[in-house]
């Protein structure tokens, strides 16, 4: 392999160009990405950036040995086609990048809701620009936010402008904010951490549109009831960045369509946010929107590319994650589903300090942790060699 | 090799622990304790991958 090319210029992308050196790569390596920024890292933009305690220059990612890497950046660029057969990546200001290896990590974007021409106010968290332009609106005096949404970036939203001394209205459709992603009774839990803090929570809310003038003023709810907003954050979910990637030929579902070892066609893989395979070890086929898997994937695209012999691993991770709320630290390892069983088995709901356990068919699928990371962390490498329920339960 | 936390900005999140066990812990108290702070050259590739994967970039190697 002589050229590889790198899509995407963040978390997975840049893992992936490292690893590529370490494994021994020594040919032309570019990585294009579409900000103008050098990569950086998300987390803190709904945290500390948002609440002004870091600035933008302080989240940069630690790009390692800048000259031994001896990357070519191609920023403020997109990709905007993939010719598979020519080998050939098409950028927006017209000109193209060769390759014989390509890793996509193009991640993903906030999903919109229709806004009314010209009006301003109402905002989506995923760049840099995104959050300095929200954290603007907050120094500037808005002071009743609206945060559409109670996924983990609209709760982390409305903890942070809690925090700022902001009247926080959280609206989420569903009867019980994460209630997919963690089960009924823990999404519970995390609803009434918001309303202690001050949170207005309500939830069963379908938003039916935003009023107002040149600023948004109200946002209108499908049951009719309005409420007053200066400002309003939409966290509602992403969707993969993948097209600039429609009609090359690869398989796009929910995500750029790899096989069991990240390969998504001779010579290409993908890695983050914007890819999609089949995880064995929980025989589903997953995208994991997390750090620590943009890492991972990462690194391990990297190996797969310049293995030309196919003997690389399949890439099976247990997830893991982690929120930072108010003053509590949530995070969850494995892949907990609406159905399964859940069991406390250590520390206490009362005191938001514990551990859960999430078990389906005799195994445990997952671990999910407030303020009690080392278990979780141990649960996680449990997981990985296959844990039993009941060898849990007794354990705990 | 010397391994260096910055305890200011750690999170005791553990994810050192995944990548080197044998450099660092979390107990039960929720702190991170590193276990050696000169570890081994032959810890070095696991140290490096510890370094990477703090969220905090709260580790570094001082060589
Ligand atoms: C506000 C916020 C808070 C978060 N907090 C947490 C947390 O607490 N814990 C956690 O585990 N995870 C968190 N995450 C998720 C984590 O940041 C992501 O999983 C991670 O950034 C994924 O990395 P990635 O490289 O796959 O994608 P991204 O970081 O999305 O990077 C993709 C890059 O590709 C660029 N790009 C897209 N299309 C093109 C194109 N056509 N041409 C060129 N470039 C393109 C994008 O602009 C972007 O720069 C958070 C995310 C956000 C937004
Ligand atoms: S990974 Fe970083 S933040 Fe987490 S415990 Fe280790 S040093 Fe602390």
């Amino acid at each position: 392999m002589r050229r590889i090319v790198v899509v995407g210029a963040s978390l997975a992308g840049l893992r992936a160009a490292e690893a590529l050196r370490e494994e021994g790569f020594d040919g032309p390596l570019t990585v294009i990405g579409d900000e103008p920024h050098r990569p950086y890292d998300r987390p803190p933009l709904s945290k500390q950036v948002l609440a002004g305690a870091k600035e933008a220059s302080q989240i940069a990612l630690p790009v390692g040995d800048r000259e031994a890497l001896d990357l070519t950046w191609r920023l403020g660029v997109a990709a905007v086609g993939l010719d598979l057969v020519e080998r050939r990546v098409a950028l927006d200001d017209g000109s193209q990048e060769q390759f014989d290896g390509l890793v996509i990590a193009t991640g993903a974007t906030p999903r919109r809701i229709a806004v009314p021409e010209g009006m301003a106010g109402v905002h989506t968290l995923r760049t840099i620009d995104d959050c300095l332009a929200l954290r603007d609106a907050l120094d500037a005096g808005a002071s009743r936010v609206v945060v559409v949404g109670a996924g983990f970036i609209g709760a982390e939203v409305a903890a942070t402008c809690r925090g700022r001394g902001a009247e926080v209205t959280l609206l989420e459709a569903l009867p019980v904010p994460l209630g997919r992603v963690l089960g009924e009774d823990m999404g519970r839990l995390c609803g009434d951490l918001h309303r202690d803090h001050g949170v207005d929570l309500r939830t069963g809310a379908g938003v039916a549109g935003f009023e107002g003038g040149a600023r948004v003023e109200q946002v209108r709810l499908s049951d009719g009831s309005a409420v007053p907003a200066d400002v309003v954050v939409v966290g509602v979910g992403v969707t993969p960045n993948t097209g600039w990637l429609e009609g090359s030929g690869l398989a796009l579902d929910d995500g750029v369509l790899c096989d069991e070892t990240t390969l998504a066609a001779p010579g290409v893989v993908a890695a983050g946010d914007v890819a999609r395979w089949p995880n064995g070890l929980f025989g589903e086929v997953m995208r994991v929107e997390h750090w620590d898997n943009a890492i991972d994937m990462g690194a391990h695209a990297a190996r797969r590319l310049l293995d030309g012999s196919g003997a690389t691993s399949d890439y099976r991770p247990v997830p893991w994650f982690w929120s930072d709320q108010y003053d509590r630290k949530l995070q969850l390892a494995g892949r907990p589903g609406p159905g399964d069983q859940v069991q406390v088995v250590a520390g206490s709901v009362e005191d938001r300090r514990f551990t859960a356990l999430y078990g389906r068919a005799g195994r445990v699928v997952g671990a999910l942790g407030w303020n009690m990371p080392a278990r979780i962390v141990r649960y996680r490498s449990q997981i990985a060699t296959g844990l039993s329920w009941d060898a849990a339960l007794a354990d705990a | 090799m010397r391994v260096v936390v910055d305890y200011d900005l750690c999170e005791s999140n553990a994810v050192c622990v995944g990548a080197a066990p044998e450099v660092f812990e979390v107990r039960e108290d929720d702190f991170l304790y590193v276990l050696q702070d000169e570890p081994d050259e032959t810890l070095r590739a696991k140290v490096e991958d510890a370094v990477r994967r703090c969220p905090k970039q709260a580790i570094k190697i001082e060589d």
